[in-house]
């Protein structure tokens, strides 16, 4: 399998980009942090448009740079596909002639490579539009197909959602997560929301100012963060589950490996369910029932992690989750790795999140 | 509404005086010339000579511009290199040069006992008193025209769409002429526009360099000339100042619709 296999070292503007990172074939890295932590010049640099310091880039056995030894292949040459923040779509090419751009072979059979790829994203009736007159999730669309359309052999995306407006971004999260599941190359994909990250990747590695300072699953890291710095970046716990509708409107989820919850968010079918570790509250194992706080589980604590005047306690639900409490009231509950809680949180702040049948985690 | 200024008022009242005093003599020109005496006049075998020559001569003087220009100015806009700044103030210099010292400074080149004259003599060309000398006149009188506008187009082109390009394995020259030429056009047509408003009009490079003689190097303006220079040519003047000035504007649309009506994005910073 071809591996994409990054190390850089490269002075910024305002501190020093210095990573590794190793990606599978079929496998999702997301990139995380705040604007401005070099994530983008990682994603330049491994598409061949930006030449770090010193670095090393390689796919499988094929070495694409390597600044020790000169060796430094062309873009043009890599087959790395670029999904840009803007999307950079040619604007006086249709959009059937955008996505034939980067393919080969007679022209009558380019465009219909390209409409079919079209079709398989749902915008085959704006072929031949203008990007010009597509709206943000046309765009996102073509962009990705055009991106795909070269058989590329990596795929790079550079904040693939921040160009959509709320609405929008919803449902192209859940595209987005579909079509990615289905590839077999290495994805590396820029995101400065956890929860993006922690839905369309299956590994992210938290950047801060050049440097990776956590790497993991997305509940590894919400249940455990390194840093205070993590801990305010990895907000959202995401569990996974089957929602199905009932009678009073809300909706149920059975969890993966057991328990049950409610949301206000209507969803059917398989989900990602998202709350914020403050949202969480914990309750000792024969606490009475708060009846504002619909969702109870009862799970066992894994870690306890201070962060600054809180604490982060893992708890294994036994999908893992993690709550945000004062290191007061941990002290007061006597919170240790074993120990028995009940995790307790409103059906409001459950966000729910469909993402179709072919997740594969 | 708001309440008229005097400001408001005086703008208004230069905004007429401007288009009025450009308009007039236009529009005296067409006050004085029937259309049947501009038909008498293409009839004329000089008067046809010379419009015909303009508009071989300009013609061939813009594919050369356009060809050999486009490029240049690809990579002008693109590239950052030492000296890149004398560079695009060498190539202004003919905007600002009168065109009868163009005339003297392509002799001192071109000419016959120019620093290239024998150079020139040895590839067969003759240029001085030729039709060729007409071109190479316009060319460089016009050509930084052309320069200026398809360099500001190329420096205003998002600089991913030619990244997004090389990720889908098109190489710099597939890139150049499928994306950034495409992108660029408006301001590649306004370019060329003004460029061959220029080379239509030009008289003094072209008398000094090339001469004038009728049906090979005399130009319309400059047969225009001929005519006033001539006695009682005032009235032919006019009919052929006329046909110069109907067939220019038709130029000139003709260039603008090159522009087309595709409406184009301007990606955000």
């Amino acid at each position: 399998m071809n591996g994409l296999a990054v190390a850089v070292e490269m002075p910024l503007r305002e501190f020093a980009l210095d990573l590794d990172l190793k990606i599978g074939a079929g496998d999702r890295l997301a990139l995380a942090g705040p604007s401005g932590t070099g994530k983008t010049s990682v994603l330049r640099i491994v598409a061949g448009l930006l030449r770090p310091r010193c670095g090393r880039v390689a796919l499988g056995g094929e070495t694409w740079l390597d600044t020790g030894t000169g060796i430094e292949l062309a873009a043009e040459k890599r087959r790395c596909a670029f999904v840009f923040q803007d999307y950079a779509l040619f604007p006086r090419l249709s959009a059937w002639r955008n996505v034939a751009y980067g393919m080969r072979g007679a022209r009558r059979e380019r465009r219909q490579r390209a409409l079919s790829l079209l079709e398989r994203f749902g915008v085959a009736a704006l072929a031949n539009a203008y990007p010009a007159s597509l709206s943000g999730g046309e765009r996102q669309r073509v962009a990705l197909a055009r991106a795909l359309a070269a058989e590329p052999r990596v795929l790079l995306l550079d904040e693939p959602l921040s160009a959509l407006d709320p609405t929008s971004r919803r449902d192209a999260l859940r595209e987005l997560h579909s079509i990615l599941a289905e590839l077999r190359i290495p994805i590396l994909l820029v995101t400065h929301v956890f929860d993006e990250a922690a839905l369309l990747a299956d590994q992210i590695a938290v950047i801060d100012r050049g440097r990776i300072v956590q790497s993991g699953a997305a509940a590894e890291i919400s249940a455990r963060p390194a840093s205070g710095f993590v801990a305010e970046f990895a907000g959202a716990v995401v569990l996974r589950g089957e929602a199905t509708k009932t009678a009073d409107g809300l909706t149920v989820v059975r969890l993966r490996g057991g328990g049950e919850l409610r949301s206000v968010d209507a969803a059917t079918g398989p989900v990602a369910i998202s709350v914020f570790p403050w949202e969480i509250s914990l309750q000792p194992p024969g606490a009475e029932r708060d009846d504002s706080m619909l969702n109870r589980l009862s799970g066992q604590v894994d870690s306890v992690t201070p962060v600054g005047n809180r604490v982060r306690v893992a708890v294994s639900v036994p999908q893992p989750l993690s709550a945000e409490i004062t290191a007061r009231s941990a002290r007061a509950m006597r919170l240790r790795p074993g120990a028995h809680v009940i995790v307790a949180w409103k059906a409001t702040a459950t966000r729910l999140l469909s993402i179709g049948s072919c997740d594969s985690r | 509404m708001r309440p008229r200024s005097g400001f408001s008022l005086l703008a208004a009242g230069a905004t007429v005086v401007a288009v009025a005093f450009l308009l007039l003599p236009v529009i005296a020109i067409f006050a004085a010339v029937s259309p049947s005496q501009m038909v008498d006049a293409l009839a004329e075998q000089s008067t046809g000579e010379a419009l015909w020559l303009s508009l071989r001569t300009t013609l061939i003087a813009m594919v050369i511009v356009v060809t050999i220009g486009t490029p240049a100015a690809y990579l002008l806009a693109l590239r950052r290199f030492r000296g890149r700044a004398l560079v695009l103030t060498a190539i202004e210099l003919p905007l600002v040069m009168p065109p009868a010292v163009a005339g003297i400074a392509l002799l001192a080149a071109f000419g016959p006992r120019g620093i290239l004259g024998d150079a020139v003599e040895k590839t067969g060309l003759e240029l001085v008193f030729q039709t060729a000398g007409v071109v190479v006149a316009l060319v460089f009188v016009s050509s930084p025209f052309f320069l200026r506008q398809a360099i500001a187009a190329f420096v205003a082109l998002d600089p991913r769409l030619l990244e997004a390009a090389r990720t889908l394995g098109a190489g710099p020259f597939r890139s150049f002429a499928t994306v950034a030429t495409p992108t660029a056009r408006p301001g590649l047509a306004a370019g060329l526009a003004l460029a061959w408003g220029r080379a239509l009009g030009e008289f003094g490079a072209t008398l000094l360099f090339a001469g004038s003689l009728q049906g090979v190097t005399q130009t319309a303006p400059l047969a225009i000339f001929s005519e006033f220079s001539r006695a009682n040519g005032f009235s032919s003047a006019l009919a052929l100042s006329a046909i110069l000035i109907l067939a220019s504007a038709a130029l000139l649309i003709g260039v603008k619709l090159i522009d087309g009506d595709r409406a184009i994005e301007v990606a955000p910073e």
